[in-house]
């Protein structure tokens, strides 16, 4: 999958699953701190990139996503080895 | 101890007969059932196929969609009710504001997030555990509507839920009227909410042989002390007074709509889901209401009967009635079941019917118990039949039973 098409599949789900507003999503926005998802909407995240990329994303690696950036980093480099 | 008085202040709703208190109410008046075929879920393998559902409700006219998915449609509906009774109230608090510790809530619910618990068991199961949904144990917690009343509307004193089953939003109100009356708070957001039409709540009400099967008719299903009634028809929503210490009403100019005089409780002590024969503990709790409330039985003006429509309740409560009241006062009063258009709130019901009561006292008229055709022998009181009753209602009593053998008696009267 092109890099381009996982941003916009991530913009997609940020909306239609977190319920996050379209606005506020940007490759730099933080999860936490501008997007105020809590650590609930974490785990709702994790699923939702399981379930739309057909990914498996462990705890500890879900540590590392901090930015909707570091969401794509991580789900492209899993489709991609 | 010296006791405050606790007047009402402030009304919200939502229920089939109107997503606000004045659909409600002029709905009530003019007799109209609420009650139609369920759409929300599959019942064609349950026996109950008819309910009072909430067909138009929207909470994304409410609230974001980001924060209606974390709360369960029961604390939806309590959430809205709770919205517009503080804004008929003129109650609004920001975070910075020192009132806002002497305000609290007391909600009531009978079975809480039944439908988010079917949901998540049902992932469970088929899908496993890393597949729940993480909002899912906040969702389904009985306290969650309370809690997040606390959080959205700024309300920081006490907190608490009430869950006697079908008399929890009734205690509610009770317990929250003690709050005021002995200083712990200044202003209490008291009601309930419900939303118990579900495959699992269905089928086990039905199981329990305790809902209509009268689907070829649902208006008329719901028919309290009528002799052909069969059972109770479900329905849905919520309700919430704001209740005030008075004095503190009367200085700020407030609208006050009656005055919470007397709260009575007791139990049954006989049975899990059946009402003690002759209903010695319903007449408990409607007498330890009037006592409370200082009212000789001649006092009281209208009786909000619980008024199920089981067969057992509506004979068991109008003998309660009679024990309570005695002989000549019972065959006088009148007395009526909202829940005959409304379905059966369960534990959102003793704050909708305090919520009838109130305007009862309000604008001077009773409301009907519909579908009231075929007279029952041991049921042979003034229920107000089929059509509204204008006169004049100093005081009113809402009663309130749960399994469990719960029952609640709550006076609501008049302020000049």
């Amino acid at each position: 999958m092109e890099r381009a098409e996982i941003e916009s599949k991530m913009r997609e789900l940020l909306v239609e699953e977190l319920g996050l507003d379209a606005d506020a999503i940007s490759m730099e926005a933080r999860f936490e701190e501008d997007l105020e998802v809590d650590s609930l909407g974490v785990v709702e995240l994790l699923m939702a990139l399981e379930d739309n990329f057909g990914v498996q994303i462990p705890d500890e690696e879900a540590e590392s996503i901090g930015t909707v950036g570091q969401a794509v980093d991580l789900v492209e480099q899993k489709l991609n080895g | 101890m010296n006791q405050r008085r606790v007047v009402v202040t402030g009304l919200g709703s939502v229920t089939s007969l109107g997503l606000d208190v004045e659909t409600y109410w002029s709905n009530i008046l003019a007799g109209k059932s609420g009650v139609s075929d369920i759409e929300r879920i599959d019942v064609s393998d349950i026996t109950a196929k008819i309910a009072a559902e909430i067909k138009d409700f929207d909470i994304e006219q409410y609230m974001s969609r980001r924060d209606a998915r974390r709360l369960d449609r029961s604390s939806q509906y309590f959430w809205v009710a709770t919205k517009q009774a503080l804004e008929d109230a003129d109650i609004s608090y920001d975070e910075e504001d020192p009132d806002a510790l002497r305000a609290g809530v007391l909600a009531g619910t009978g079975i809480g997030g039944v439908e988010t618990l079917e949901e998540q068991v049902g992932v469970l199961n088929s899908q496993g555990p890393r597949r729940m949904s993480p909002f899912g144990i906040a969702k389904i917690i009985s306290n969650m509507a309370g809690g997040v009343a606390s959080i959205d509307f700024h309300l920081y004193g006490p907190n608490s839920t009430t869950v006697t089953a079908c008399a929890a939003s009734a205690n509610a109100i009770g317990d929250a009227a003690a709050v005021i009356a002995r200083g712990a708070a200044d202003v209490m957001v008291a009601g309930g909410g419900e939303a118990a039409i579900t495959r699992f709540a269905m089928a086990g009400f039905a199981q329990a042989r305790a809902l209509s099967t009268n689907n070829d008719d649902p208006q008329g299903a719901s028919r309290p002390f009528d002799l052909n009634r069969d059972g109770f028809v479900m329905g849905e929503g919520a309700a919430v007074l704001i209740l005030e210490e008075h004095e503190r009403a009367v200085a700020r100019g407030a609208r006050i709509y009656a005055e919470v005089l007397g709260y009575g409780m007791s139990a049954d002590g006989y049975h899990i889901t059946l009402p003690r024969p002759g209903g010695g503990g319903a007449a408990r709790s409607m007498q330890a209401a009037m006592l409370d409330a200082g009212l000789e039985p001649s006092a009281i003006d209208y009786i909000n009967a619980h008024g199920t429509s089981t067969p057992a309740n509506d004979k068991t409560e109008t003998a309660a009635i009679k024990t309570a009241f005695g002989e000549e006062v019972a065959y006088t009063v009148p007395i009526s079941s909202t829940k005959s258009m409304t379905g059966h709130l369960l534990g959102a019901a003793g704050a909708i019917e305090s919520l009838s009561c109130i305007l009862a006292i309000r604008d001077g008229v009773i409301p009907p118990t519909i579908n009231y055709e075929t007279p029952d022998p041991e049921c042979d009181l003034d229920y107000v039949p089929n059509v509204k009753r204008e006169v004049p209602v100093r005081t009113a009593m809402t009663n309130s039973f749960g399994f469990g053998g719960h029952n609640v008696s709550l006076v609501f009267g008049k302020v000049d």
